[in-house]
């Protein structure tokens, strides 16, 4: 029964990915408006010749951010993890 | 590691830095930027790791150094965010872009040799970034290293 239950999901799984390229023009994306004003106006309202750097620390910058705090809280989490190994002793030996 | 490793690593691990550096330096021109570059730099930082025991990298390296480059990044990068509040736009505002002062000449539009001297507050997020992401990949690898050396001891 649970084998059953676990092959129907996955069939509906994948049926849910194939709806993407069956259903869905490829290449063709819905939206190309704000491509477009990044491209005439981006230049001359960030100053910077690399587009992509421009909408990631200027018009998007709210996202680098949390992308920043992301990989501030990995190694907060990694330093976590490897900070006490032998029961209760500190590995602090710098 | 063997002899011919660690003079390699010493010869190998300037070059990469300086490239990291370049990539963090050119964000605002070429492919690349903060996360690249700091990435880059932090790989400079694991050759020496893994070309060294580890008593000779306790001597050589801190940890105390890198928790506080990150830090450093992540204060530097909300701050230059937080100061175009103070200065009465929006967050996130290029407040330096086309003024004239640093990083302040203007593009135009289309294609062109490009400037090193442009771009605004750009320039300075990545520098930030790239600190940022150098003190915490290095702190990553640093921290697996130290774990991993004290279990086999």
């Amino acid at each position: 029964m649970k084998r059953i239950i676990s092959w129907v999901i996955l069939a509906i799984l994948g049926l849910a990915m194939l709806t993407v390229p069956l259903f869905m023009n490829f290449g063709v994306p819905a939206f190309s408006d704000m491509d477009l004003y990044f491209l005439n106006y981006g230049q001359l309202q960030a100053a910077a010749n690399n587009i992509v750097t421009s909408v990631v620390f200027d018009y998007r910058g709210f996202d680098t951010l949390g992308e920043s705090v992301v990989l501030f809280t990995a190694v907060v989490g990694v330093g976590l993890l490897f900070r006490k190994l032998h029961g209760g002793e500190e590995l602090e030996d710098e | 590691m063997s002899k011919i490793v660690r003079i390699s690593a010493n010869l190998l691990y300037t070059f990469v830095i300086i490239f990291g550096l370049y990539i963090i330096l050119h964000g605002h021109l070429t492919p690349g930027g903060g996360f690249q570059g700091g990435a880059v730099v932090a790989t400079g930082v694991a050759l020496v790791l893994v070309a060294f025991s580890y008593e000779d990298i306790l001597a050589m390296l801190k940890k105390v150094t890198y928790t506080a480059q990150e830090s450093a990044g992540l204060v530097l990068f909300i701050g230059t965010a937080l100061l175009a509040m103070g200065l009465g736009v929006t967050f996130f505002y290029n407040y330096l872009a086309n003024s004239g002062s640093l990083f302040g000449m203007s593009v135009p539009f289309g294609p062109n040799p490009g400037e090193l001297d442009t771009a605004g507050v750009i320039p300075i997020m990545n520098i930030a970034v790239g600190i940022e992401v150098w003190g915490g990949l290095a702190l990553i690898v640093f921290y697996m290293l130290s774990g991993i050396a004290r279990e086999r001891v």
